[in-house]
């Protein structure tokens, strides 16, 4: 009984309680990061909030509800959504497949009238939460199991292979690493990652033929930029002058002659850290970096607190998915990795990509308001 | 009922406790993992920042130089090139604004779209629309493509007002070389052109696309001068290569623009008197070498070759037996005939073989070992002296003459006058002519000489070859005193001087026969040339009439009766010459005229250059002499 009365009683919180519950500092530290990406867009558009920095802005704004919503759902409820949502966005991700706009080379797109969105990106959110809901059920012994890993391998593969066909190499990747990351975090035997990987490695060969011939060449010219300076290596050198010519204390404000006279690419999105790079320095590179970092470092904590092994699962899986957004991005500007189109969390102009974020960390933001819960391994079965 | 109530209720306790350990394990187990999981974010995170401090600090200096290197573009500045102007300051070669069109491909998209919409403003063929987009096709994509030239004001102030349709059209203002004197000075001015492969020296210059070079004449004998020194603007630019801004400026140096000593007016005039023959001649001035007017027609219009010419019009100029690309002024050979004499009289003084008292008698002809040398006149001129033998071309005495200095005191006495060799005017193509020597036969054709060689050279024909403005320079040299005057063009650039012209050092007394002689040619009754004398007393000449054989005559032909010019092929007959000076007691200026196959040089030649020393005589004045001249004006 002692034990019984120890545990906190279990109980439901209003939402008015749980919109006190959230985490500010969190909040706080998401709004610096988008009010970064607003400025980066003002200097991107010349000095001026059109096209992008306004609405970049205003998106933030919305997304910012749809987190706070996110936050407020009862956490046995997204316990139950969990395959629900994720086989929607599955279903979507077919559509796109079968009927998607045709983008940028590349069908990514699903147009729902108002808006336009990506079902990958969401998928990178929506297989954390499944994956999250299995291993929740799953006991110390059936992470032994092989047979056990069988549906959570399937649920990971077959979202990839779409994506992966799209062609979309960066998210694919993205989807991929995010999901191996919950099942390390799972606890899932250290034996079948080396299965999976040696896998991996037999499978390499064949994939790299069904690549596109431009993926290919990225990866090319990934290992050698400055063989093709006006080719496909351009991106990638242009990027790192850009950066180099920063120094420490960078060119100012709107002052980077790279990104202002358009030898940068794709400076509102994939590049933006060039920009900031170049016109804040070394100075700024390692704020943003650190400013991450903190996010991060949130979301592992709130995972580590958490009472539930969903709610650990989803808060690790999600923060470490934003830490993969992040560092991919920022190696593939400066060189370290091929150029795979991977937005800038919260800074890269782009709708979806922010939404998927800011829905992940609602969901972060969810486990925080409901770390005290313990639930069992059914999610019907309460305490 | 209590009792498996509480046995329920304690099973319940046992479950939760159980599940509870439970999740101690996974929970700790799960931190660990997490714990590893974010020192690995970590550590990655820290090998993104070592890598901004390698590029941002270790290799900062590097990147920045290529960011500059990116940044700035250095733009030459084509040099205005030097214009030419005549001895009156009329234009000559002058360089007119032109604005051009042109299109970029990557800021137009559809480029056919866009041409059709210009065409509307300037008129396109379809031709010129296809040559325009494989132009587009060949380059790279910001690169301009130059679609038309020589726009109105009204057709670039339409293309300004439709630019928003316009993508990628731009206005393009250069500069175009035109020839306001045209054909007339053709031969002298040259024309400019784009470079050849060959020309390219590494000087960026010259790989400008809008630069031009002198492909001939003064053009291109000055080209170095009037080229000028380009001028460089750094220019921020994009990564299109689009000028943002100008950063500094250094402007360069024009050209230098050329005067000419020619007038003309004197050389529109001398072109006129050729009317359709072909042929060329000269006007200089005697004491100074001055050329005043110096044609060869028929020419060609310099401001044809700007443009490019077409194929049709090249091959028609290549093509044509007159030869209108040859300057023959310079580059036309031709024997000198008669026109020779006084060079052979001279020599034969200066060799002593004859002097002012020798007479030679002509029966008409003279036998030379088994040969028979013809004098024009077919029953001969009787007893010569050197002046009457001059007055009346009589060729017995030259051959007398010649045959006993030999050949090579002749050519040696020849040389000094300008001949059989360059003269040094100031232009390019210039050709030497020949004035044979024994060595000269048997090192280039392998004979022995003979003497009927030396005879022949006696009256300027058989190798002896001369161009016109040799002519004119041997001309200037006997009737000027005996200074060794060298022909010029373009007057001396600020400050450079040129070196009066060296004495010859012929008695002054040998020189007077000649003048004396070249007189009698046309003024007096039994001159050859008396029916192109200058009647007025002020403005007479002197000179001295010369037909050369295109081909020998055979004795078949001599037998056949076939003598007369005019039963012949044009390409057959004689090229009539004549050298000329005026005014004949105070000689200020020289002429030598050619007309090719134009028959006897008393009938031919001499009333062109009567008419052009008039002319000459009409624009300058009759008074003495050039320094003070109109060259000081």
């Amino acid at each position: 009984m002692a034990l019984l009365s120890s545990a906190p009683a279990p109980e439901r919180l209003t939402v008015a309680q749980r919109l006190l519950g959230i985490n500010w500092v969190l909040l706080l530290l998401l709004t610096g990061l988008a009010m970064v990406g607003v400025a980066m867009l003002y200097s991107a558009g010349d000095g001026s909030f059109y096209p992008w920095a306004a609405r970049h802005a205003v998106r933030y704004a919305v997304c910012l509800v749809v987190m706070i919503g996110v936050a407020v759902i009862d956490l046995r409820l997204l316990l139950r959504l969990a395959y629900p949502v994720y086989f929607f966005v599955l279903a979507l991700l077919i559509a796109v497949e079968v009927m998607g706009d045709i983008g940028m080379g590349a069908q990514r797109w699903i147009d729902l009238g108002i808006i336009s969105i990506q079902p990958s990106e969401l998928m990178k959110v929506a297989i954390v939460l499944a994956l999250a809901r299995y291993f929740h059920g799953c006991t110390h012994l059936d992470l032994g199991k092989l047979t056990m890993m069988i549906p959570p391998v399937l649920m990971v593969l077959v979202p990839v292979g779409l994506v992966m066909k799209q062609p979309d190499l960066g998210t694919a990747s993205m989807v991929g690493l995010g999901a191996a990351v919950v099942f390390f975090a799972a606890g899932v035997r250290l034996w079948m990652f080396g299965v999976a990987l040696m896998g991996l490695a037999a499978i390499i060969p064949v994939a790299w033929n069904l690549l596109h011939d431009y993926q290919r060449q990225r990866v090319l010219t990934f290992l050698e930029p400055e063989s093709d300076p006006l080719g496909a290596g351009y991106h990638i050198l242009q990027s790192m002058i850009a950066l180099g010519s920063g120094g420490v204390l960078g060119r100012g404000f709107m002052q980077g002659s790279q990104s202002h006279l358009s030898f940068l690419p794709e400076k509102h999105t994939d590049f933006i850290f060039t920009m900031l790079a170049e016109e804040f320095g070394l100075v700024g590179g390692v704020a943003l970096l650190a400013l991450y970092m903190a996010i991060i470092a949130f979301c592992a904590a709130i995972a580590i607190r958490a009472r539930n092994q969903f709610g650990r699962l989803l808060a690790f899986g999600i923060g470490s998915t934003f830490f993969l957004y992040a560092f991919i991005n920022i190696a593939m500007v400066m060189g370290l990795l091929p150029v795979v189109g991977v937005p800038l969390p919260l800074i890269s102009y782009g709708g979806t990509a922010m939404l998927t974020a800011m829905i992940g960390m609602g969901l972060v933001m969810n486990v925080y308001i409901n770390r005290d819960f313990r639930i069992g391994r059914r999610p019907d079965e309460d305490e | 009922m209590f009792k498996l109530r509480r046995r329920k209720a304690r099973a319940g306790a046992e479950r939760v406790i159980a599940g509870f350990r439970r999740d101690e394990e996974r929970l700790r187990g799960f931190t660990r993992r997490a714990l590893v999981l974010s020192g690995a974010q970590v550590g990655l995170f820290g090998v993104l920042a070592a890598r901004m401090y390698d590029l941002q600090v270790l290799q900062a200096d590097r990147y920045a130089l290529l960011a500059e290197d990116n940044r700035v573009n250095m733009r030459l500045l084509p040099p205005p090139r030097g214009e030419i102007f005549d001895r009156n300051g009329e234009p000559v070669a002058v360089n007119e604004l032109n604005y051009r069109v042109q299109v970029v491909a990557e800021q137009a998209g559809d480029v056919a779209a866009v041409l059709r919409r210009l065409a509307v403003i300037v008129p396109l063929t379809p031709d010129e629309i296809e040559r325009v987009l494989e132009d587009v096709g060949r380059r790279r994509s910001f690169l301009p493509v130059v679609v038309a030239e020589n726009l109105t004001w009204d057709q670039v102030a339409s293309i300004e007002l439709n630019a928003p349709d316009l993508p990628g059209v731009s206005i393009d203002l250069g500069y175009r070389r035109i020839y306001p004197a045209g054909i007339a000075m053709g031969h002298l001015t040259g024309y400019v052109a784009p470079p050849r492969e060959e020309d390219l020296n590494g000087d960026p210059l010259l790989e400008l696309p809008d630069f031009r070079m002198g492909r001939n004449g003064l053009e291109r004998r000055y080209d170095e001068q009037m080229r000028g020194r380009a001028g460089v603007s750094q220019v921020e630019v994009n990564a299109m290569g689009r000028v943002i801004r100008e950063l500094s400026r250094e402007p360069g140096q024009p050209g230098r623009d050329l005067r000419l000593t020619v007038d003309t007016g004197l050389q529109a005039a001398l072109v006129s008197l050729f009317g359709e023959e072909s042929g060329a001649a000269v006007v200089m001035e005697a004491h100074t070498g001055y050329v005043l007017a110096m044609v060869s027609t028929p020419g060609y219009d310099p401001n044809a070759f700007i443009g490019g010419i077409s194929q049709r019009a090249w091959q028609e100029l290549v093509d044509n037996p007159r030869a209108p690309l040859r300057d023959k002024a310079i580059a036309g050979t031709y024997s000198p005939g008669s026109t020779f004499k006084m060079v052979v009289a001279l020599a034969g003084l200066d060799a002593g073989v004859i002097d002012a008292q020798t007479e030679i008698y002509c029966p008409g002809f003279l036998d030379y070992g088994p040969n028979r040398f013809h004098c024009w006149k077919h029953f001969g001129h009787g007893k010569m002296n050197v002046t009457h033998a001059i007055e009346q071309s009589c060729d017995v005495f030259f051959y007398q003459t010649a045959v006993e200095m030999g050949i090579d005191k002749l050519s040696a006495y020849a040389r000094r006058y300008g001949l059989g060799e360059l003269t040094g005017i100031d232009l390019v193509g210039e050709r030497a002519g020949l004035i044979p020597t024994k060595g000269w036969k048997e090192s280039t054709l392998g004979n022995p000489w003979v003497p009927g060689d030396t005879i022949n050279a006696g009256i300027g024909q058989g190798y002896v070859n001369c161009t016109p403005i040799q002519l004119a320079v041997m001309t200037a040299r006997l009737v000027n005193g005996g200074y060794a005057v060298t022909p010029r063009l373009a007057r001396p650039a600020e400050g450079e001087t040129l070196p009066p012209p060296p004495r010859m050092d012929v008695p002054e007394i040998w020189l007077n026969w000649m003048r004396e002689a070249m007189s009698m040619v046309v003024n007096s009754p039994s001159g050859t040339a008396y029916g192109a004398r200058i009647p007025d007393e002020r403005l007479a000449m002197g000179g001295k009439s010369g037909t050369a054989q295109v081909r020998r005559i055979t004795a078949a032909e001599r037998a056949a009766g076939i003598r007369s010019n005019d039963e012949l092929p044009w390409q057959y007959r004689d090229h009539a010459l004549f050298v000329a000076f005026a005014p004949v007691h105070a000689p200020r200026f020289v002429c030598s005229v050619v007309v090719e196959h134009g028959g006897g040089g008393s009938s031919k030649a001499a009333p062109i250059a009567r008419e052009a020393l008039l002319e000459a005589q009409r624009r300058f004045g009759t008074a003495e002499l050039a320094d003070a001249g109109p060259l000081a004006r």
